[in-house]
């Protein structure tokens, strides 16, 4: 009896490791088809430029304030941080190369990723878990239209296309943000904070940026519409998609970003 | 020899999880006829009505449509028969970041801005026949009442002439008169443009103004069928009880 006992234990206690485990994945694996059936359809006609250029109004341009004054702030607290640190071992010199080569390659990307997931994924996950729990996405399909082409495409490709562009804008005031911090306070040559700026800097950095901006957007998205596209169960089945939308998303980029920088420069 | 039916559900069945939605469902729909659905919440109803729709893959069973099996049909022919349905959702459905004259002509254009003078033409005539004015064109859903969402969500089920009109619980959600201006108008409809139309409800007057015939689903089967004048003396214990609102002894 007491086996049995423990025997019972033992399996409820690795069913509860087993079923999220086993639910996580396949979970994954949902996403991924969704993925691949969204790219698949978004390049076949019928297009839809028109919702293209919203959603990247949407997701790029109205990100621009909210990650504009992160760069900003976040390059001037880095540059004080590298200054006081670096003073320990006589390093203050090093503040310009070091606020370039952080902002650039980890903490434009990241940084920016983050933001826009927060603005962005929580959005789509909301306006897309409505249309689905009003039952407009099946409404959609009876009226002849796809709704991953109509809704999802459009969302996947404007992020994909939008975070590149608003990486390029957090890097240079990131560097900004450092500049003026130095100048201002910390008692650097303008001309010489930036030609070693310059000199530090190489096109791989850029690229490597670039390529990580893409990869966030894609994730920002499709957490966003994968979530909103799975809603169900009403107000409260919106509510836990939206928080399930930024929180696979945070994690997707923070997880994305490890592989990417280990692959490029490990 | 027998008219091809234009909707014929033969065995079907659908399980979500455990859960045997339904068991076994044959079922059969004349052209130009108009059948109501009746069953009680948790019946099935909906998930019939999806499985024919292809919004849901029935796990057996064949579904066909003037003759041709849509369950064994590749993508695209599923495609060219979907384009003969149209549906009313039971909230309306209708699009809320779209004006009425472009949820009315959704279908047209696939959700483009195409051809805007003619389009707005083309929802004016449907609005028209939902008994709504010019006036509502340029509204947004949120703008309307329910009884007016519904009305807008049935000029965009009609604007493409679907040959079979799926109507989900039309009448839930509006008081007597709105509701009874509704069932006037799929009377009208199924008239004036010889469609054939599927009501599913739990409003028996609904079911008694709109149909001609009647099937009702219980757990997930089709119980009974006949046409709506028989529905009071029809000899069956669960549509005798439904039709009159009486609880089972059980419950």
């Amino acid at each position: 009896m007491s086996e049995s006992g423990t025997q019972n234990t033992v399996v409820t206690a690795l069913a509860a490791i087993g079923r999220p485990v086993v639910n996580g994945f396949a979970g994954v694996g949902s996403a991924a088809i969704f993925a691949g059936r969204t790219i698949r359809r978004g390049l076949t006609p019928p297009y839809y430029p028109t919702r293209l250029i919203e959603q990247f109004f949407q997701i790029g341009w109205l990100s621009i304030p909210v990650v504009a004054l992160t760069a900003i702030f976040t390059g001037a607290a880095l540059a004080q941080q590298i200054y006081t640190g670096g003073s320990r071992f006589n390093a203050q010199s090093t503040v310009p190369a070091v606020v370039v080569i952080g902002m650039v390659r980890e903490l434009g990307p990241v940084l920016t990723g983050l933001m826009v997931a927060g603005r962005v994924s929580s959005a789509m996950a909301a306006e897309l878990g409505t249309m689905r729990v009003t039952e407009q996405i099946d409404a959609m399909r009876t009226l002849r239209t796809d709704p991953y082409r109509y809704l999802i495409a459009p969302r996947l490709f404007a992020a994909i296309i939008a975070m590149p562009l608003l990486v390029c804008l957090a890097n240079i005031l990131g560097i900004f943000g450092g500049y003026l911090l130095s100048t201002a306070k910390l008692g650097f040559n303008p001309a010489n904070y930036l030609s070693m700026t310059a000199d530090i800097l190489e096109a791989d950095d850029i690229v490597m940026s670039l390529v990580k901006a893409a990869v966030f957007g894609f994730f920002i998205a499709l957490s966003g519409c994968y979530a909103g596209l799975s809603a169900s169960g009403g107000a409260a089945g919106v509510g836990r998609a939206t928080t399930n939308a930024v929180v696979a998303a945070f994690v997707t980029i923070l997880a994305a970003n490890l592989v990417l920088t280990v692959a490029a420069f490990g | 020899m027998a008219e091809t039916p234009k909707l014929a559900l033969d065995h079907v069945a659908k399980r979500f999880g455990s859960n045997q939605v339904l068991r076994d469902v044959t079922l059969s729909v004349a052209p130009g006829e108009s059948l109501a659905i009746i069953g009680g919440s948790g019946s099935g109803k909906s998930v019939m009505l999806k499985c024919i729709l292809g919004l849901v893959e029935p796990d057996a069973g064949t579904i066909r449509v003037d003759g041709e099996d849509m369950t064994a049909m590749r993508a695209a022919d599923r495609e060219r028969i979907r384009t003969k349905f149209g549906m009313l959702f039971q909230g309306g459905a209708l699009f809320d970041s779209l004006p009425v004259w472009r949820n009315v002509t959704f279908s047209l254009t696939q959700g483009r801005m195409l051809r805007k003078r003619e389009m707005r033409d083309i929802a004016r005539e449907n609005l028209e026949r939902v008994n709504l004015g010019g006036d509502v064109l340029d509204l947004y859903p949120a703008e309307l009442s329910g009884g007016m969402q519904k009305r807008v969500a049935l000029a965009r089920a009609i604007a493409p002439r679907p040959e079979i009109i799926f109507f989900d619980e039309p009448t839930t959600g509006l008081d007597p008169i709105r509701a009874s201006v509704i069932n006037d108008l799929i009377v009208e409809l199924v008239e004036d443009l010889g469609v054939t139309a599927v009501t599913i409800t739990h409003d028996m007057k609904s079911a008694r103004r709109v149909a001609h015939r009647v099937a009702m689903l219980y757990e997930g089967e089709i119980i009974w069928t006949g046409p709506v004048d028989t529905l009071e003396d029809c000899g069956n214990p669960h549509v005798e009880r439904f039709v009159k609102g009486v609880a089972q002894p059980a419950e």
